[in-house]
């Protein structure tokens, strides 16, 4: 429970060590035991999955489940769907939030403030609300169902603006004003003195809206109406909503093409993102 | 280049008034800079505008008109009913049941969540631990995770005859229920699953706030005589509060809008037990009904804000 009791690690603290490893390890146990048996299972013929008592190692190793993604469902296509679209909202955010993160950190103009308690404000708003006009809004642009209509409302967000200002914010002003000094003009500033700066910042925000986006449900759900602007999320969850879960099989594995590229961003950068999370979580 | 306060203004003698150039560079310079500074806000806010701002402020004026999806092409057909979207949601039955469901998802899934966070929390902030990056990642693992992911994989679980749940319960010789099917257990099932897909958020938060409390603090308190659970009820909770206060609000705020479990887990049923008001608001959208589904929505925004002030009202000034 403490960090500073290490002058007593003796026999009950033995003990206390063992309970936790002991409740850890249960815990760890229910939340990635499900991951790796959906893993493990993908790899099994439709009977073994189904077999009762279930086995925990496929008895028969088959990567059919994941031949049937590609002959059954045009996986490749979703999987360029969800990989574009989220790259795009991702590069969007990046380039948008930081400049007006720049903005309203370190420049000095009216409306700043309006500006700031509006992006503030929409922090609050939940996504229900704002789905209804913005669908009526996408349809009236003639977007459904394209990629423009999928992207185009979450190029920009209130969290992405509230992580950029709060980071700029602990950057040195001197910095800024001595490259006024020298004579750069603000674009310049931003590209080569604050940008570069923002690196872990930038991180942070790319990594939490890649995710959001690559997950997106109920938007892309709506939005595209035929199968070639589906994303991963929404082919695998109209495939398996309307089915009479006859094919386990094709949907584990689906899911595990849905967790994968997730998984391995995740664990190569989770640093980014429990800082991230972490900071926004405290301040 | 804008504002440079490197020279000093001028001294001038005193009486004389500031010579004409000078208060023109001046205004120059401010609108150079206002300019600046909206030539970089411009981006985002004209987005900003277009996609949320602007839809937030229309969704408000639609709750109070009959629009339907197929006014969308003549606006003009459009009336405006006044409160009427808002009354007719209070004697809908579905609404009131969506309403209590969510309320209890609220109410139950809120402290389990925190619960299993903290307790996640406390147990990887320990000294004695090794592997903690491990552990941390493992349960932060359903967090990054799509919900249609888990909806597959739980189904599973869940599944009466095959799943996994149900085959250990066999083990011990219970013949376990139709978790998904059954009216009392599948608003339970959908909150022990949010509970065990959220939990690793607020972790990594309690994380951050348990290793902000000062060393010094525990030290005293052993001095004092204090075992280990009164030093987590007496030093842990309260240095705690703020970040405890935050879990609460941000948790509360995602399970009043909780959608995404019911919608792939049991569609709403069976007969409307896990239908919640989101779900509720999506189904009147998908009939068709936009100035209706917009009411409701402002019904649950309303709430989500009367939740965080309760919330900040609550802990806030108990410290």
């Amino acid at each position: 429970m403490t960090t500073i009791d290490r002058a007593g690690v003796r026999g009950r603290d033995r003990v206390a060590k063992a309970v936790l490893y002991a409740i850890l390890s249960v815990g760890l146990l229910v939340v990635v035991g499900p991951f790796v048996w959906m893993a493990l299972s993908s790899l099994k013929p439709e009977g073994e999955i189904r077999s009762v008592p279930p086995t925990w190692l496929p008895q028969t190793w088959t990567l059919d489940n994941f031949r049937d993604l590609f002959s059954r469902l045009d996986f490749p296509l979703y999987f360029f769907n969800s990989a574009f679209v989220a790259l795009a909202v991702t590069a969007g955010n990046l380039l948008f939030c930081s400049l007006v993160g720049y903005a309203l950190a370190k420049l000095h103009y009216p409306g700043k403030r309006l500006l700031f308690l509006a992006v503030l404000g929409m922090l609050m708003v939940p996504g229900m609300v704002t789905f209804v006009p913005q669908f009526v809004l996408v349809s009236n642009m003639g977007l459904t169902n394209s990629y423009a209509g999928l992207i185009l409302p979450f190029l920009v967000g209130p969290f992405g603006v509230f992580l950029m200002r709060q980071f700029l914010q602990s950057i040195p002003d001197d910095l800024i004003e001595a490259a006024r000094v020298d004579g750069a003009g603000e674009m310049r500033i931003f590209w080569r003195v604050v940008l570069p700066l923002c690196r872990p910042a930038l991180a942070t925000l790319g990594i939490l809206t890649f995710l959001a986006s690559w997950n997106n449900f109920l938007w892309p759900l709506v939005v595209a109406s035929t199968e070639d602007k589906y994303t991963l999320p929404v082919a695998l969850a109209l495939y398996s909503i309307g089915q009479n879960r006859t094919d386990f099989g094709l949907l584990l594995a689906g899911a595990v093409v849905v967790v994968l590229p997730v998984l391995i961003v995740f664990i190569v950068l989770q640093r980014h993102f429990m800082r991230g999370i972490a900071t926004t979580g405290l301040k | 280049m804008t504002s440079a306060p490197v020279a000093p203004a001028p001294v001038r003698p005193v009486g004389t008034t500031p010579d004409r150039p000078a208060g023109s560079i001046r205004r120059r310079q401010r609108l150079r800079r206002a300019l600046t500074g909206w030539a970089f806000s411009a981006p985002y806010t004209i987005l900003f505008l277009v996609f949320m701002a602007v839809p937030v402020v229309i969704s408000l004026v639609m709750s109070f008109t009959d629009l339907r999806s197929t006014d969308l092409r003549n606006p003009f057909a459009v009336n405006f009913v006044g409160l009427d979207n808002y009354t007719r949601l209070f004697s809908d039955d579905l609404f009131l049941r969506s309403s209590l469901n969510t309320l209890v998802f609220v109410v139950i899934g809120v402290p389990l969540t925190i619960v299993l966070a903290l307790a996640a929390a406390t147990a990887l902030n320990s000294g004695l631990l090794r592997f903690r990056g491990l552990f941390r990642v493992g349960f932060y693992l359903p967090v990054v995770t799509s919900i249609v992911a888990v909806a597959v994989v739980w189904r599973f679980l869940l599944d009466p005859e095959v799943g996994l749940v149900n085959n250990l319960l066999r083990v011990v010789g219970v013949d376990g229920p139709n978790w998904l099917f059954d009216t009392k257990l599948a608003l339970p099932s959908l909150i022990v699953m949010a509970a065990w897909r959220n939990f690793g958020f607020l972790m990594v938060v309690f994380l951050a706030g348990l290793q902000a409390v000062p060393a010094d603090l525990y030290e005293a308190a052993t001095l004092d005589g204090a075992n280990r659970w009164q030093q987590f009820r007496n030093v842990t909770l309260p240095m705690l509060r703020p970040t405890l206060l935050f879990g609460g609000v941000v948790t509360g705020i995602g399970y009043l809008q909780f959608f995404e479990e019911p919608f792939v887990m049991t569609q709403g049923g069976p007969l409307s037990s896990t239908l919640s008001v989101s779900y509720h608001i999506y189904n009147q959208f998908g009939f068709g009904n936009y100035g209706y589904a917009a009411a409701g929505s402002y019904v649950l925004f309303v709430a989500i804000v009367a939740l965080s002030v309760i919330q900040f009202r609550f802990l806030g000034e108990r410290k």
